[in-house]
This record gives C-alpha cells, structure tokens and sequence, in this order.
C-alpha cells in the first residue's frame, strides 16, 4: 500500500471555472464602463466629445472641466461649482452621522439588555419605520419642521436625516448587541455598573465593527441623499447632490458633458472613498450584527 | 458554619410571562455553608441564582441576605460576587481592569484597589497574567480570573452558576479542588449552580436537588446519596445509577415479589410502613450488591463487563430488569458466568410505586 494519493491531484482550471472566470469579467466590464466613460470624458475638450465616438481615450489631456466644476460651474444662479455644496454636505453629513449612530447605539442597548414593558413593540416599530418609504413622510414632516420653525435650515435637515436613519440603526446595534453573551452585562450589573456606566465602560468598547457598519450607511446613505436635502435644505445648505443636479440640468446654453462628468466623480468621491478604505470591516461588521438577531 | 442564616429565601415565584419557572420556593443558606443547587437543565436552579442575585425580578415573594431585604436592591448592593459558565469577562479589558472594575465603579481608593488585586491575584496564582487580555488567556485561566473578581469585591456571598461545565474534565477537576480549597480559607457563603453530581457531591455542606421549579431534597450529600427522598433523586444521583426494581410486597413473608424472584427485606429501616401486596420501587446501588451464594441470593448471567481500571461494572438483570454491580477492579468475570447476587438489605431504598416517595 503506497501512503501517497492516488493519482493525479485534480485539475484546478475546469470548463465549468473558466466559463465563472468569463462571466465574471464580464460582469466587472459591465459595471466599470460607466466610470471609465467619466473618467475620459471629464478629460476631454468639448470639440472632441462632440466629434469622436464617447469610448475613444481622449487624444490630448484637458484638465480645465476638473476646477471648473470645483469652483466655477453655474448652479442656477450662482457660478461658484461645486464647492459650496461639498462644505454643506459636510456640515449636514458629520452632525447627522454622529446623533443618529449614537442614539441608535443607546436604543439598541436599552433593546437587546433591558428589558423594558413594551420592548417588543417598541422593537416592532423600529421594524415597521424602518421600511417605510421616505416620500410617504416627507410632506408631515415638512408641516412639522415648519410649526417648529426649522424647515429649511441646517438644523432641520440634521433631524430629518436623524429621524430616518434611526429605525434601521436601531435595529442594527440591537441585533449585535443580542449576539453578545448576556452574562457580561449581568455581570457588570453585580460589579457595580448602572445604565450609563455598562454602556461606557463595557459595551462600548466592544461596539467597534458594529459602530464602523452604522457610519459606512450613514455616511454614504446621507451623502448621496437628493430628495431630503431638496425638500428639507433650504437654499443656503443645498448638498453637493442636488447643486450637482443644478449643473447638470441646465435650461439654457450649452451641456458641457466634461464639466458634468468631472462633477459627478467628485460628488461620488466622499462615498467611493469610505468604501475603500473600510470594506472590509463592512463585511465583518454586518455578518457580526446579521448572524444572531 | 454559624447557625445564622446567611441567604433567606422566602416563598419567591418567578415566572416569563405565562411560563412559572419557579412556584413558591423557600430555602434558607446558613453562614459559611456552600450550598449546591443541583438538577437537570429546567429544573429553575439557574433561574433561583439569577434571583438571588438579583438579575431577575421576583413575580413574587422575598429574599433576604445579611438580615437584609434585598427583594427590590440592584445586584450591586447586595453584597455578592458571581462567576459564570461563560467566564463573563469583559474583551476589551486587561485582567487587572477586569478585576478592578467593580471597585472602580464603586470609587475604591487606587491603593486599596492594588492591595485587592494582589491579595486575590496571589490567592488564585494569575500574578504572571495580569497584563494580559482574556482572549490571551485559556479556558482554565480564564474562570481563575472570573473568580477573583469576585474575590476583589469583599461579597459576603459567592454565586457560582456552573463555573466548570465549560472546561475540560482534568481543569475541571483541579479547579473544584480549588474553589473547595478557597471556601476552607475564606469560609463566606457559597451558592453553587451545577448540573454535574459529582462536583456536588464533593463540594457541597448541602445539597438542594430541585426538579421542575421543586426542591426535591435538602440534605447533606451523604444523606441525599444514602436515603434519597424519592425516585427522582434516588435516579439522579449516582454513576452508575440505582438500579431500580418493580416489586409487590408480602408482608407476612416480608419479602418482596419481583416476578418469579423473591427478596427478603426483614433488614429494612422502615419496614413497618410497608402495607401487604403494597406496589413499591426497590432501588439499590451498584456497590450494595454482592456476589455470594446464600440463602436470599438469586442466581444470574454475567451479560456485561465494564472494566473501569479502581471498579469493575458487572451487568447482569433479574427478570429482564438491568442491574449493574460495582466490584473491585481486579475482579474477573467473564460474559454468561453464572452468578449468585445478594443486597445490603440495610443500605437499599424501597419507594412507593404512586407517590415515588421514600418509604
């Protein structure tokens, strides 16, 4: 009897791995031609996109469409690009990103560890708002912020982005907190820790994946976010989103398609970014909220 | 061991919802005892310690520690410290932080802390892991430092709900020697949760057997494995088990009738409650048979050998009913041996047929 295997050791390349390997490139031209055609375009001049064929690598490098749209492009009335409305959606962005993941994380604590009367149809509800579509509540909404006196401000937007983002946060921190063995907070309860205390000092540090999956959406949710900053904003905290909008729908004068194109890949910048550098953790953190729940 | 209770229980009922996990439960918990809460899983002996503790609140009922009413105290105020199965130590901490962090939510003095620590961390020998993380540390090592945070509270009462079942059985046995140890030197209230009859056995000053939200004895180990309370404990304790015969009994012969097979039981303790042609259970364990050729002896089979290196198991049965024998491990029986078996009358058990009570 020879102790060695049998044989050959099976061929990794099969027929049925190359026709996956096709599909998948397939797939992946698919959904990279798009970008590519942004890229070139923003890299063309206007005779040339007007002339050539849209796939053609532009035959001399044009730079100008880039600060154009930063700083010159016209939003309606105003020429001054994009960049007032990168400041706002960064003034929107970071306070509503920090308020809604925070008090999700406290709901979802209060969730998954007391108990509460009514916890259950709390827990419901949070289920119930978090498939709501947004169109349903915009217009309430609007009357609300208005007998509060904030709709159309900084302020305002912050909330209704609060608002919406809570239930499914809500539920997301609940769902993890659930996988984490109940006996560390009961005994953090027999060491001394109230609701307050538990939270900070033991639940929180372990919080981290979940936390960086709850940002990734609100971050990138809220950013790319067109119809509330339209409806809610105001004309002054108008986000990058709906000046890009302004740019791009123009009523009168020329398309300029480079400047259009250079505008889209920097409003899309801030969330391409963020899934770069934390996609891993993204997938970390919803498989460690999604498997118990 | 005073004779002040330590732990009162007092008529407590708890139940999830509709579910009553436990009805009306009373026990009193001496000072200095270590008392085991003994039972299947289900039986409410967890649920009991979570109560004590004050992790779940009582439906109904009271629970005192220390002259204390502590019914409605957060568990931080009721002077206890409790281990659990999981270890229950906090990832993100080192073990020193792990073992300071109830007296630092309590608001202890830094060098007071440090005194703690070191006193505890010398009395369980985790000096040398002090800087680590638990995710550094193994199973064994890890239930040490879960039980010197609850050492560093100074609790006059210790909660152990299952603390070995999730280590091995050489760990597991170390560490039982261990906390035996550790309740000689401090000698504070000890209650302990456990599925596993032989840590209660060994550990215990009593043992309460519960099953189904009942205490079913509360005795000392001894007498709860010589003079079970009923069929349920007499089934429970023990490895291997009681065995156990369907009898009827004849009282002007004072024997019982197992089929074609009689035993005198003139020996018994409590023969004088026995009724004739009363259905009974005769229970008797493996190491209260012999083999000798006597007047009261049946003759049977050698079915099965199991050699256990100190005792040898001999199976065999008595009108279809298995009986398995506890003999010395050098003893040499061999499969289909005729054999003639006799009881220690004196050390059986014999239990009503309805009521599964002791007689």
């Amino acid at each position: 009897m020879s102790t060695t295997p049998a044989g050959p050791r099976p061929k990794f390349l099969t027929i049925g791995r190359i026709g996956m390997y096709c599909f998948i490139l397939v797939c992946a031209i698919f959904f990279l031609m798009p970008l590519y055609v942004m890229v070139i375009t923003s890299l063309k001049d206007m005779d040339e996109i007007r002339a050539a064929n849209i796939l053609n690598l532009p035959k001399e490098l044009s730079f100008y469409s880039w600060p154009k749209a930063w700083s010159q492009a016209c939003t309606g009335f105003v020429c001054e690009g994009l960049k007032p409305g990168f400041i706002n959606s960064i003034k929107i962005t970071v306070p509503s990103v920090i308020v809604s993941v925070g008090l999700s994380a406290i709901n979802g604590y209060a969730l998954a560890f007391w108990r509460f009367k009514g916890a259950y149809f709390f827990f419901g509800l949070c289920m119930f708002g978090a498939f709501i579509p947004y169109q349903v509540m915009v217009y309430p909404l609007l009357k609300i912020e208005d007998a509060l006196g904030i709709y159309s401000t900084l302020p305002g937007i912050i909330l209704v982005h609060t608002i919406f983002g809570m239930p499914i946060l809500t539920l997301i921190f609940r769902n993890f907190y659930v996988s984490l063995p109940i006996d560390l907070f009961k005994a953090a309860r027999i060491d001394g820790g109230n609701f307050i205390k538990i939270f900070l000092y033991v639940i929180i540090p372990m919080s981290a994946p979940i936390t960086i999956v709850a940002v990734i959406l609100q971050v990138t949710g809220i950013w790319n976010d067109f119809l509330l900053g339209l409806v809610f904003a105001g004309r002054d905290n108008q986000p990058m989103t709906v000046q890009l909008n302004n740019i791009v729908q123009v009523d009168y004068g020329v398309a300029e398609y480079n400047v259009d194109m250079s505008a889209t890949i920097l409003t899309s910048l801030v969330p391409l970014f963020v899934y770069f550098i934390s996609g891993r953790w993204f997938v970390r953190g919803i498989a460690a909220g999604a498997i118990k729940g | 061991m005073s004779m002040k209770n330590s732990v009162e229980v007092k008529n407590i009922s708890f139940s999830y919802g509709k579910t009553e996990i436990l009805n009306d439960l009373s026990i009193d918990i001496k000072e200095g005892e270590f008392m085991v809460l003994l039972g299947p899983s289900g039986c409410g002996k967890t649920t009991l310690l979570n109560c004590i503790a004050g992790l779940l609140d009582l439906t109904d009922g009271q629970i005192w520690i220390e002259d204390d009413n502590v019914t409605w105290k957060e568990p931080k105020d009721r002077h206890i410290g409790m281990v659990f199965q999981s270890y229950a130590l906090y990832p993100s901490m080192t073990v020193e932080k792990n073992l300071s962090f109830g007296l630092r939510m309590m608001g202890t003095a830094k060098d007071l802390i440090n005194e703690k620590i070191n006193k505890a961390a010398n009395l369980l020998q985790i000096n040398e892991l002090l800087k680590r993380k638990p995710s550094q540390l193994s199973g064994g090592q890890r239930q040490r430092v879960a039980i010197g945070r609850a050492l560093v509270r100074d609790a006059k009462v210790f909660l152990f709900d299952e603390p070995l079942s999730n280590l091995d059985a050489k760990l597991r046995a170390e560490l039982r020697y261990e906390i035996k140890k550790l309740h000689r030197d401090l000698s504070n209230t000890m209650i302990y949760v456990t599925h596993d009859q032989i840590e209660a056995m060994t550990l215990a000053d009593r043992i309460s057997v519960m099953k189904d939200g009942l205490i079913q004895q509360l005795d000392t180990p001894k007498q709860i494995y010589n003079k079970p309370a009923n069929l349920f404990v007499a089934g429970f304790i023990g490895s291997p088990s009681m065995n156990f015969l369907n009898a009827n009994y004849d009282k002007s012969n004072k024997k019982i009738i197992v089929g074609n097979k009689q035993i005198v039981i003139s020996k018994y303790e409590n023969i004088n409650n026995l009724m004739n042609d009363q259905q009974v259970v005769f229970g008797i364990r493996p190491e209260n048979i012999n083999i000798e050729k006597n007047e009261n002896s049946i003759q049977c089979k050698v079915e099965l050998v199991e050699p256990m290196g100190a005792d040898t198991l001999v199976w065999t049965s008595i009108e279809n009913n298995p009986i398995s024998i506890r003999l010395e491990g050098s003893s040499n029986f061999n499969l289909n041996d005729e054999i003639n078996i006799s009881f220690d009358i004196n050390k059986s058990s014999i239990f009503d047929s309805k009521s599964e009570e002791r007689i």
